[in-house]
């Protein structure tokens, strides 16, 4: 959307491995990767093909054992903790499969949490959450509870929260994973309708053929690297 | 920044309120538990020290020995008035020598009736017993000396017999005799062992002798020592002119006994440190207890606070931000809890040094101790755990289980 020569996400030769000597466990073995503004990109590959370890990379909640991550070409592997904080808190948005939202505390605080941090006014902030609650579809649950959603309602709140600060990109780890057909195919829609019509930058994990059929492109990952033909994206109309 | 942390901590305080409570819980139960203790128990030192002090200082107390006639009885050897006069004349280390003759009376002032404790002395009973007095005089020579029928009243029988009305003037009936009231004391307070020293009438000893006891025995004698006196020297001089005296001859033992109330004293007082260091031990264990309940509640919840970390980091908490959000949570439970207990202890050592009729004080040394003491362990216990899951990748604390 910026600048179409700087790609929004690049990786070069990122590898990550678990644990030291004999127990040594490689998770990446030299991932390329590159998303452009407005992609909506699903990554697919076998259980620990390394599909979340490059997530938790990319959402800065890990770090990288080797290689380079460039956002918007600049380095955040060398990054300070704090700094990682800070791009954490302007420009991703992050959907865990696990929802992960605060319990006991109702679906407008929990949407509104992300723009706390950040030192938003009260009102401003109120106003976006009930925003992003409406972008989801869960006008009129803003007071319940996690407790009192259903797996389908919590996740659109988890999704609420992650798109109340307007960030660059969405990653999504396994997002319906939890969840039925149903409620995962309309959570695909939600996630479909935030690339298109807002045109939030979108990057998924998940196991299901179906549901990577609503992104653009496919990133098939084997054994911590992305297969060579994955890479080479099929455009959807 | 920093009001908006507040915020989330009093918000994680509100959606927790059970952990909240018994978090605080804690805290009351060991603060209140350790002021209340201590506070008690320096009330009870305190009264204790208050009776030795209104005995007199630097006392003797000559006492016969009593012997045991197994079953038959006991007999003791009184004292004669010789005996007194020696001491006073011989023995030049004493303040005062008041010989004593005790009884007991029921006394009468118009409707009104009394049962008390009648004491015969001398004016040195009043310097050696501490005796101030409220109103009226000491006895004269010529009262003394011819034994009339005049008495000094303790402030309980005032207050018993005369309510409100001045005593100085008016005549007591004390078995079957009158006798004018020419001076009143001072009150002393609750007394020694639970008896009230101000349930007293004094007369001078002759009156108490010829019309009271009917003997010219008297029973004990109070010595008071000038001050600067090594007060064991007097009791050995004191032993030696009793023995000559009495005749004791040497194979024979003392058939009086000389008390030192300095020595009662240091008894007293060290039982009473005892008694206080037992119930600050037991105090402690409360404070220990309550710590350790505080401990348990916040590790029991260390699993889903260390998932609520990994999520505020996640969407974008710097460390900094979620340790302030603890810390200022845990700030204040324990002030709470800390303020509450206060509370607590200070109005159950009102009513408990009331129902025990000691002392109250305010002691502010024990109130900041047990208060930060209590505070240190809920913030030690509510922020440690929070430090540790902080410092972990958010991954790790998203996945802690």
């Amino acid at each position: 959307m910026t600048n179409s020569n700087v790609p929004l996400i690049e990786l070069v030769g990122l590898t990550k491995s678990y644990g030291e000597g004999a127990a040594e466990f490689q998770a990446l073995n030299g991932v390329d990767l590159r998303i452009d503004e407005g992609d909506f990109a699903a990554i697919m590959g076998p259980s620990g093909s390394g599909k979340s370890t490059v997530m938790n990379i990319l959402g800065c909640l890990d770090t990288p054992t080797n290689g380079a991550y460039l956002f918007r070409g600049v380095h955040v592997e060398t990054m300070t903790g704090r700094q990682r904080t800070l791009l954490r808190r302007y420009f991703l948005g992050f959907v865990f499969q696990g929802f992960n939202l605060l319990s006991r505390t109702s679906a407008l605080e929990n949407v509104e949490l992300p723009l706390l941090y950040r030192g938003v006014p009260k009102q401003e902030r109120r106003k976006a959450a009930l925003e992003a609650l409406a972008q989801v579809g869960l006008t009129g649950w803003e007071k319940h509870t996690p407790a009192e959603l259903s797996g389908g309602q919590q996740q659109r709140v988890a999704i609420a929260r992650a798109l109340v600060t307007k960030p660059s990109i969405l990653l999504a780890d396994e997002p319906t994973g939890n969840l039925d057909t149903k409620r995962g195919r309309e959570i695909m829609e939600l996630l479909t309708a935030l690339n298109r019509d807002l045109g939030i930058t979108v990057l998924m994990v998940t196991h299901d053929h179906d549901l990577a059929g609503y992104a653009h492109r496919i990133i098939r990952f084997v054994d911590g690297v992305v297969e060579p033909d994955g890479a080479a994206a099929e455009k959807r109309s | 920044m920093i009001w908006n942390t507040i915020l989330l901590a009093l918000q994680a305080i509100r959606r927790n309120l059970m952990r909240s409570f018994l978090t605080i819980l804690g805290i009351v139960i060991g603060v209140a538990a350790v002021i209340a203790m201590v506070t008690v128990g320096n009330g009870a030192t305190q009264a204790i020290s208050n009776q030795i002090s209104s005995l007199g200082s630097n006392l003797l107390m000559l006492f016969p020995k009593m012997e045991f006639h197994g079953g038959s009885g006991s007999t003791a050897r009184q004292f004669e008035i010789s005996d007194v006069e020696a001491i006073q004349t011989q023995i030049s280390s004493l303040k005062a020598v008041a010989p004593i003759v005790s009884s007991s009376a029921t006394v009468v002032f118009g409707a009104n009736n009394w049962s008390t404790s009648v004491t015969g002395s001398t004016n040195d009973y009043f310097t050696a017993s501490n005796w101030k007095f409220a109103s009226g005089r000491t006895f004269t020579d010529s009262e003394l000396r011819s034994g009339k029928s005049v008495c000094v009243i303790g402030d309980r029988i005032r207050r018993e017999l005369f309510a409100g009305k001045d005593p100085i003037g008016s005549s007591l009936r004390v078995k079957g005799f009158a006798a004018e009231v020419v001076g009143v004391l001072k009150s002393k307070g609750q007394g020694g062992m639970g008896r009230d020293q101000d349930d007293t009438v004094i007369m001078p000893i002759r009156t108490v002798q010829r019309r009271i006891s009917g003997s010219q025995k008297i029973n004990m004698v109070m010595l008071s020592v000038k001050d600067g006196v090594l007060s064991d020297d007097v009791v050995s001089q004191v032993k030696l002119l009793m023995r000559e005296q009495r005749r004791i001859t040497p194979d024979k033992e003392d058939d009086f006994e000389v008390m030192d109330t300095k020595e009662i004293t240091q008894t007293l007082s060290g039982t009473t440190k005892t008694l206080t260091g037992l119930l600050g031990a037991v105090a402690a264990v409360s404070l220990l207890v309550g710590g350790i309940g505080i401990m348990n509640i916040m590790l029991v919840s260390v699993t889903e606070r260390t998932r609520e970390i990994g999520i505020r980091l996640a969407i974008g908490a710097l460390e900094n931000e979620v340790l302030l959000q603890f810390m200022v949570e845990a700030v204040t439970l324990a002030s709470v809890g800390g303020l509450v207990g206060i509370t607590v202890a200070t109005v159950v050592s009102m009513i408990l040094t009331k129902v025990m009729g000691v002392p109250y004080a305010f002691n502010l040394g024990i109130n900041l101790l047990s208060f930060f003491f209590s505070a240190v362990i809920g913030i030690l216990f509510g922020f440690m755990p929070a430090r540790r899951a902080a410092k972990l990748k958010p991954i790790d604390a998203l996945r802690h289980e």
